[in-house]
């Protein structure tokens, strides 16, 4: 369980994050997003006492980390920069770590089996490609086998193949009833392994809440209509919580009503309807919306207009650059 | 790569057991894995070994050669001790740049912030780094200094004009050697952690070690007479001369201000290392 209270970070006159309370809960992976530069590392940061805050405070098991007697054992952290010397081997990374609490080396020969680098563990690390740099740092985070665990940007760098482990990895990590807090700006990563969110924006929280509420909570919800008298449904739907947007002469897309409730008043008004379509927003429009207003760096955007309707996100591998707009769908994160 | 899944006991595994906590020891110990499991360590504390003791045979051997040349001014001046000992000012741009490098490795690379989540209380660390390095260098760069002097004298006894370690100052010399190599190191692991680049540290160790004095001496004279002794380098170098000049400090009162230097830098890196973000 993490507890962080009233955390605030001060760099000179910028606010990095300010007066940030959330809660993390054992036994569920919890998903921590923003925009870059929102603060997600500093926050990370402060969790394990490497930055001290201006203000607040940071609680592990009602602890604070550096009160721990073994906080390896207690926390594992992979934090966004490469924290590894680039001349010494993985396994002399990972002794060096363990030694510090007496962790023997049968554990640092596990982890390094556990993450795969069982093969080039005696190479030097600054030989290492991103992806495994990554799995080099996991496997340090799970040396003192943690009850609490750290992730910024774990599927940096690591193929398809290393984030379908990734992803296993931390929900199994949670299903053995440990706390896991995960940082992307991956939002289809976070789609598929966060149950719980604490999102972000500008240092300030935005949300905490579950995937399904958050989403649910979210104003892109419509209801996709298709009738060939669009425009007397239209004036039939329309209210003070109601937004309906004609999308072509027979097209409607409805805001604000549920798709039962548009098809009985179609019914009552004998308006015959081709199609009726409810379409959730998905994780990634719901960020959007929210985050629209905190996001630091705007960039222009390229061709499609931003949360264009019509994608079929959440699974869409979409990568979110710090802009509300550039929303750049890709096969990259795909898995 | 294979992908593979956790297959491990619950949380209360390793976490549960007893034992596993930090101790100064066990963080001396990681610090000791750290300083030989890198390259640069053998390196600079092989090229200092070399530099000590070839170079002191090198110079010895010179100046037997020249020896019937030199005039007498030169023969009474003529200190067999600290020519066979010449090597030492060549070795501390490697023993200088090593003790740099200790935390400003670290603090490039990233792998401080490994480092500090294993020992949140980070003053450990510093203390470990300092013991770990300075036991090292001592004992290597002592042995060296005792094998150039043994040398440098079998080289200098063709012409007779070698000395022994039982002649007044000389085995304070020879240890002086060691010693003055291991606080030069040491003053390199304060301004490395002060610092935290390496750059900034090397250039700051050798501006004071190097450029300092040159710079002194272009003060008035009767100034730099009064500052001069007192510079880390005049102080720290006072215990490796026999010939005593009357300028400057005893030998074991110059060391011992060029160890409170060493010790200021040190003092220094410990609060910023407590205050500091990493």
């Amino acid at each position: 369980m993490i507890e962080v209270a009233g955390l605030t970070k001060r760099y000179g006159e910028k606010l990095a994050v300010t007066d940030l309370s959330f809660t993390v809960r054992p036994g569920l992976v919890t998903g921590f997003l923003g925009p870059n530069g929102s603060g997600k590392s500093t926050t990370m940061r402060m969790i394990v006492d490497l930055d001290t805050p201006s203000s607040g405070t940071v609680r592990i098991n009602g602890q604070r980390y550096r009160d721990f007697r073994a906080p390896l054992c207690e926390v594992g952290a992979l934090l966004e920069a490469r924290s590894v010397h680039s001349g010494r081997s993985a396994h002399n990374h990972l002794l060096a770590l363990a030694q510090t609490h007496g962790i023997g080396r049968r554990r640092v020969d596990e982890v390094v089996e556990l993450v795969g680098l069982a093969a080039v563990a005696r190479k030097r690390a600054g030989g290492f490609s991103l992806g495994m740099g990554q799995r080099l740092g996991i496997a340090a985070a799970l040396l003192g086998d943690p009850g609490t665990l750290i992730f910024d940007e774990p599927v940096n760098g690591l193929d398809p193949e290393g984030i379908r482990w990734i992803r296993t990895l931390l929900k199994d990590l949670a299903a053995q009833g440990r706390t896991v807090l995960v940082s992307s700006h991956l939002m289809s990563e976070m789609a598929l392994t966060a149950e719980h969110l604490v999102v972000i924006g500008q240092g300030r929280l935005i949300a905490d809440q579950s995937v399904a509420d958050f989403v649910a909570a979210a104003s892109g919800n419509t209801v996709h209509v298709r009738s060939p008298r669009a425009t007397e449904l239209r004036d039939l739907l329309l209210s003070t919580d109601v937004t309906v947007r004609a999308d072509g002469p027979d097209v409607l897309e409805v805001s604000g009503l549920s798709s039962d409730r548009i098809g009985i008043a179609a019914a009552g008004a004998g308006i015959p309807l081709y199609e009726l379509t409810p379409r959730q927003a998905s994780l990634e429009e719901a960020f959007m919306t929210l985050t629209r207003d905190t996001v630091e760096y705007h960039g222009g955007t390229p061709s499609s207009p931003p949360g264009d309707p019509t994608t079929t996100a959440g699974r869409s591998g979409a990568e979110l650059v710090g802009t509300a707009g550039a929303v750049v769908g890709g096969p990259g994160a795909r898995a | 790569m294979t992908a593979a899944t956790v297959e491990r006991p619950a949380p209360s595994g390793l976490a549960a057991g007893a034992g596993y906590r930090v101790t100064p020891w066990r963080v001396l110990r990681s610090e000791w894995t750290k300083l030989r499991s890198l390259r640069s360590t053998l390196f600079s504390l092989l090229a200092a070994i070399v530099f000590v003791v070839a170079l002191g045979c090198l110079i010895s051997w010179a100046r037997v050669q020249h020896w019937d040349q030199e005039s007498p001014l030169e023969r009474l001046r003529f200190d067999p001790t600290g020519v066979s000992l010449s090597g030492v000012f060549l070795a501390q741009l490697a023993i200088g740049v090593l003790g740099v490098l200790t935390f400003s490795g670290e603090y490039g690379t990233g792998m401080i912030r490994a480092t500090l989540t294993a020992v949140p209380h980070r003053l450990p660390v510093l203390w470990a780094k300092a013991v770990v390095f300075a036991a090292v260098t001592f004992v290597l760069m002592t042995i060296s200094s005792f094998t150039a002097f043994l040398l440098g004298q079998g080289v200098l006894s063709s012409r007779h004009i070698d000395t022994t370690l039982g002649h007044p100052g000389v085995l304070t010399a020879v240890l002086g050697g060691g010693l003055y190599l291991t606080v030069v190191g040491l003053l390199g692991v304060g301004l490395g952690a002060l610092i935290r680049s390496t750059a900034g540290g090397i250039a700051t160790l050798f501006g004071i070690l190097l450029v300092l004095p040159l710079i002194v001496h272009f003060l008035p004279s009767n100034w730099s007479d009064n500052i001069d002794p007192y510079l880390p380098s005049s102080a720290g170098q006072a215990i490796l001369s026999v010939v005593h000049d009357p300028t400057s400090m005893a030998p074991w009162n110059g060391f011992a201000l060029f160890c409170g230097y060493a010790a200021v830098a040190l003092a220094g890196a410990a609060v910023a290392l407590r205050r500091r973000d990493a």
